[in-house]
């Protein structure tokens, strides 16, 4: 857009130029620092533009590759997670599978309406901090309970009932912090699950009470496996910052599956600052972790499932291209069931924000009834509907990926490769280790000299 | 009594007959010997019946026990009696740090000395100590009762919730937000029933009161460190 002149009475001068480094949203933000002395608290995941799937393209069939008939030809879709140890490994339907989000952080509407979606669809749901309602457990027919650091309402009943275990050592949003639950979201049932008081600001250790390194992870997962008679497939989770390593110790303690998740998967709540500068794009996560599995001789038999930033069939297909085994989603969980729903517009508008940029999850407001224990607000989610709407999410998701599969000429998403894929972006390609379209390179690529 | 050998025949085996029993077994009495420290022994029992380890222990000896009594005849590593929720574990000797981490009931009694962290985000568990504690003990405990009869390291109760600790000792430093408190006679009252449970016998007089000064239960920009 051209710039018009701006008329001046007398001589030229310099017309005003906001600074790049002191921009109007960072002001504000020292501003409202100054002002209030708290920290900004917020839901959701990285904000901030990173490398990312829609870096990536698909090259597709062409004379070297021979691709299926969409809709005709079998693509297979499922998933069988937890074959290393586990005594009883759990199939899914789909890849897709929804990741841990607490009751307390959302409410037991959302919960329940998470578990039917999830189980039309052929998928899996988890817990989150505060344990396992029997609403949760009800209308989920596969559901990972998360062991976290908290153990709040942590039992070995409902450790029996789990159909996995997730040991939490991180997640993408906030890896090395510990998870809280303000005040305004704590009614007398989420305070009772956590055996505090009501209304008190609950915090969530960063780090496990009984146990320090892999070392002593591979004894907890020991004891976990003895309790629940080796059945249960175990999970570790971890927040993507050194997934070279982190991968290798997970498998090194004992882990059937190992859980990665990149700086855009979100979170009930936690500062600002941790959200968007600390950790590692989901992109740049992925590769390390399957080399990690490669050189350990395990992948596949240690099945990786990645999160942080999925949103469509195409990034799950990506995903799974790039080795993992499978995905997870909750911030598009969330917006299927009706989170940030430009309906709601005028109330997000009262609340200061707006359709789409609406994260303050933890004040428990949510105009759409998802992340609230508000009495009244939750009754707005339908759990049957919003179900419905998730199970179509996910359908769609895996139509998508299916659809591209085929065009790779794969009759399983199990079998799309990074062959399959390019980079539109240096960065990406780095991350990625794809070439950069048009070429056979990429930075780093061995041999090459950089 | 049942006679099982664990060097012998394996933990697996162990668990599987110790978590088989219910309500109405009749295999009440257990023994283990050669433990030989090893770990998660005697984990997620749930029926009453009481199991004696004839040695020391590893990692997570009675782990999320409930209803079961075990008494190991040795110490214990680290996590013993973990996430209890109920019954009772008593440890002849010293136990190793995380003593009764996030244990949400029952009572677990150490006779010797018990390392750092002992009763860690603990949910209702009652421990008693009839020696002393490490640093950072009974840190962000939520509930139950922490007793000590000899003295507590650093950091005690860093970061309490509503759980209560009583020190007949000294206590090297108190940790965020935990005070001294009155010892009122309801106190005094759960005291003795405490220390009878354990075994211990120290006067409920001779022993301080700890809990949360609650200064950190909402947010305060002033009360951050």
């Amino acid at each position: 857009m051209a710039v018009k002149d701006i008329k001046q009475d007398g001589p030229p001068r310099t017309v005003p130029i906001q600074s790049a480094t002191f921009s109007n949203p960072i002001n504000a933000e020292i501003r409202r620092a100054a002002a209030t002395g708290i920290y900004d608290i917020r839901g959701g995941g990285a904000k901030r533009k990173v490398p990312h799937f829609d870096d990536l393209l698909f090259l597709g069939a062409s004379m070297s590759r021979y691709p299926l008939e969409g809709y005709r030809e079998r693509c297979d879709t499922s998933v069988t997670l937890g074959t290393r140890f586990a005594k009883k490994p759990i199939t899914l339907d789909i890849p897709v599978t929804i990741a841990g989000m607490s009751f307390g952080a959302l409410s037991g509407r959302a919960k329940e309406a998470l578990g039917r979606g999830a189980s039309e669809a052929g998928t899996s749901t988890t817990t989150g901090d505060g344990g396992m309602t029997p609403e949760e457990r009800g209308h989920s027919k596969t559901l990972v309970y998360q062991y976290l650091p908290s153990r709040y309402g942590m039992n070995p009943d409902d450790l029996r009932k789990a159909d996995a275990i997730e040991v939490v050592v991180g997640q993408g949003a906030k890896p090395g912090g510990g998870g809280m639950l303000l005040g305004q979201k704590i009614s007398d049932r989420v305070a009772d699950m956590r055996n505090l008081p009501k209304g008190i600001d609950q915090r969530s250790a960063c780090r496990h009470p009984d146990w320090t390194g892999p070392d002593d992870l591979e004894i907890k997962i020991l004891e976990l496996r003895e309790i629940t008679a080796w059945e249960k497939p175990i999970y570790v989770k971890v927040g993507g910052t050194r997934p070279y390593y982190d991968t290798a110790l997970a498998v090194k303690a004992g882990a059937d599956v190992v859980v990665l998740d990149g700086m855009q998967g979100g979170t009930a709540a936690t500062q600002d600052v941790f959200i968007e500068h600390v950790g590692l794009p989901t992109l740049a996560c992925i590769r390390p972790a399957v080399q990690a599995l490669q050189d350990l001789g395990v992948h596949r038999e240690v099945q990786l499932i990645v999160s942080g930033g999925i949103r469509t069939g195409a990034d799950v297909a990506k995903a799974m291209a790039l080795g993992a085994d499978a995905v997870a989603i909750g911030t598009a969980a969330l917006i299927a069931l009706g989170d940030n729903d430009p309906k709601w517009e005028a109330e997000y508008q009262a609340l200061g924000t707006t359709t789409g940029a609406y994260d303050d999850w933890h004040e428990g407001r949510d105009p759409a009834g998802i992340t609230t224990q508000d009495p009244e607000l939750q009754m707005r989610l339908d759990p049957v509907d919003a179900g419905r709407r998730l199970r179509n999410y996910l359908k769609v998701m895996t139509l998508e990926a299916q659809t591209i599969a085929r065009a790779c000429g794969h009759n399983s998403l199990h079998n799309l490769e990074p062959e399959d894929l390019c980079a539109l972006t240096m960065e990406a390609a780095a991350m990625a280790r794809v070439p950069l379209a048009g070429t056979e390179w990429w930075p780093g690529k061995p041999g090459t000299g950089f | 009594m049942q006679t099982y050998d664990l060097e012998a025949e394996g933990l697996r085996g162990l668990n599987s007959a110790l978590q088989a029993q219910t309500a109405e077994t009749n295999q009440t009495s257990w023994e283990i010997v050669n433990p030989r420290g090893s770990h998660a022994v005697a984990v997620g029992l749930d029926a009453p019946i009481e199991v004696t380890v004839k040695g020391s222990t590893g990692y997570y000896t009675a782990g999320m026990n409930k209803q079961a009594t075990i008494h190991v005849e040795g110490s214990a590593g680290p996590g013993v009696a973990e996430n209890m929720m109920s019954g009772i574990v008593v440890i002849d000797g010293d136990a190793s740090q995380y003593a009764g981490a996030t244990g949400h009931g029952g009572t677990l009694v150490i006779k010797g000395n018990a390392s750092s962290r002992c009763g860690i985000s603990m949910k209702g568990i009652d421990i008693v100590v009839h020696g002393n504690v490490g640093h950072m003990s009974a840190f962000m405990a939520q509930s139950g009762n922490l007793v000590v009869c000899g003295d507590a390291g650093d950091a005690l109760g860093d970061s309490i919730y509503e759980a209560r600790l009583f020190v007949r000792g000294s206590v090297k430093s108190l940790g965020a937000d935990c005070i001294e408190k009155e010892m009122r006679p309801e106190h005094i009252e759960i005291l003795r029933d405490l220390l009878e449970k354990g075994g211990c016998d120290a006067k409920p007089e001779e022993f301080k009161r700890y809990g949360s000064a609650r200064q950190l239960y909402n947010f305060k920009i002033d009360n951050a460190y």
